[in-house]
């Protein structure tokens, strides 16, 4: 999968930053406006999918790579478990232990924005590692040459 | 109501429309864009009915598959004519099909033998009836029973009682009433969920991976 | 009241459309299209059951407390039901994984047969 011309690059270059902004916005805010970890996170899987696309393939394996992405996943799993099991400092499984604030402001609703953050790493890093075994597969030879149409990709 | 449900009907014949086309067309660059057609439909259904984060989550999603399903159906070799005549006879299958569509449709509309199951007018959900909140009392031991009367079903409950801590519940103190459902009232579907998701993408993987993949040198027969 | 099933019924239909994709066509392809139209269509099911009308002359109330704590039992006697809107928004990232996991499967069916369609890889056996 090669990269695209250099007007897609350097557009990209300007935007990717904003899109991966407003996801993390998304996420973070998602106990006062509408949105929250799912959400947030699926738009930052799209934000990390635009720059691998028009970077291409010596991208997405050097920097962008798949170990980070799985890493990434993992990590956000289990943050996600652990402030299901620290709810037992509340009594039982999955409280919400911490005090809930004024609400309407950021800091509030107990432990709520933290379950958010690692709902938000884990559905971003899972679904852009997806899209990169889905769509990284190299293009075929057309016409004539013996070997037909086998997809690789590179995991 | 009625400009909303008005409005509301339009778009549904819409993605009726458009879901038909993509079923039926030979050509599939263009089924697939019809099928990103219903999902933009059906986000802006979602933000006409008061779903904010539903609507941000389809029209996000809808396009990571639209690029998806394109890059797939694009890279094939003049197969993006391929023929999709139907396996059983059409007719059996539409019969048969519409047959359990209006069964199904009939039992839950006109109500089965309680008042519980049946499908309540658009517009007006159960939690607009209310009962008297003495059903809630635990059982042999009446005089607990709370005053007033609560909505009939657990939507309109957490709306009421949800937010600040009161005698029946600690409140979630989200001012998002949705992102306190499902992280404090319902937060056991969501960790399902995100290891369904899991289980998803580690099975995409797997049989994605390079291992043990063999190159075959070849198809004869182009058909 | 038939007007106000009406929007439960283009639901069912849509649905209907879905499955009969599913079951009766040849292509992969069209057998993962209707798979997303049902998707979808059950999503819309259950958020249309939810709805609850507005007072007269009003837009339809998302459940976000936007005013502060002195909102609240005004939301509380004209919002949307919040529970199916919780429950799908996580139903429709599944929709995405499990459409990816197949998408998945059709791209190694066509690498192993050459081809998308079913019968044909029943035939080859390859």
């Amino acid at each position: 999968m090669q990269g695209m011309s250099p007007i897609v690059k350097n557009i990209t270059r300007v935007v990717a930053g904003f899109i991966v902004l407003f996801g993390a916005y998304i996420v973070l805010y998602g106990h006062v406006t509408p949105g929250g970890g799912f959400t947030g996170g699926v738009i930052l899987a799209g934000g990390l999918a635009l720059v691998v696309l028009a970077f291409g393939e010596e991208f997405a394996r050097k920097v962008l790579t798949h170990e980070v992405a799985k890493t990434a996943d993992s990590m956000g799993a289990l943050l996600f478990l652990l402030v299901a099991v620290l709810g037992f400092a509340g009594g039982v499984f999955f409280t919400n232990f911490l005090p809930t604030g004024t609400v309407g402001s950021l800091v509030s609703a107990g432990t709520i924005p933290i379950a958010n953050l690692g709902i938000g790493i884990k559905v971003g890093a899972g679904l852009f590692g997806v899209f990169l075994a889905l769509a990284a597969f190299r293009r075929t030879t057309a016409g004539g040459k013996k070997e037909v149409d086998v997809l690789q990709s590179d995991i | 109501m009625d400009p909303i449900l008005w409005i509301l009907l339009a778009l549904l014949g819409f993605m009726l429309i458009g879901s038909l086309i993509a079923i039926e067309t030979r050509d599939l660059l263009s089924s697939v864009i019809c099928v990103g057609a219903v999902g933009f439909g059906t986000s802006l259904v979602f933000l006409l009915l008061g779903a904010p984060d539903l609507a941000i989550t389809q029209v996000v999603v809808e396009i990571l598959v639209l690029v998806v399903l394109v890059r797939v159906v694009i890279t094939r070799r003049d197969e993006t004519h391929a023929t999709s005549r139907s396996t059983l006879p059409v007719g059996a299958v539409l019969l048969s099909l519409g047959v359990m569509a209006a069964v199904v449709f009939g039992t839950l509309a006109t109500g089965g033998a309680e008042d519980d199951l049946r499908l309540h007018p658009f517009g007006q959900p159960r939690m607009t009836q209310q009962v008297e909140a003495a059903v809630l009392a635990p059982a042999g031991r009446p005089d607990l029973a709370p005053a007033g009367t609560e909505p009939a079903s657990i939507g309109g409950a957490f709306l009421k009682h949800g937010l600040t801590a009161d005698e029946s519940s600690r409140g979630s103190g989200a001012a998002n009433y949705v992102m306190g459902v499902l992280l404090d009232y319902r937060a056991y579907d969501t960790l399902g969920e995100a290891t369904v998701i899991f289980v998803a993408v580690i099975g995409a993987y797997a049989v994605l991976r390079k291992v043990g993949r063999s190159r075959h040198a070849g198809h004869e027969s182009d058909r | 009241m038939t007007l106000a099933m009406l929007p439960f019924m283009l639901a069912f239909l849509l649905l209907v459309a879905g499955l009969y994709a599913i079951v009766a066509k040849r292509n992969l392809i069209k057998v993962i299209v209707g798979l997303l139209i049902l998707d979808y269509a059950a999503n819309l099911l259950l958020v249309l059951m939810g709805y609850r009308t507005p007072p007269a002359g009003e837009a339809p109330v998302a459940p976000i407390l936007t005013g502060g704590l002195a909102q609240a039992d005004d939301l509380a006697a004209s919002a949307v039901d919040p529970i199916p809107q919780a429950l799908i928004l996580t139903s429709i990232v599944i929709g995405l994984s499990v459409t990816a996991l197949v998408v998945a499967l059709a791209i190694r069916l066509y690498e192993k047969y050459g081809t998308f369609d079913t019968d044909l890889m029943r035939n080859l056996k390859g």
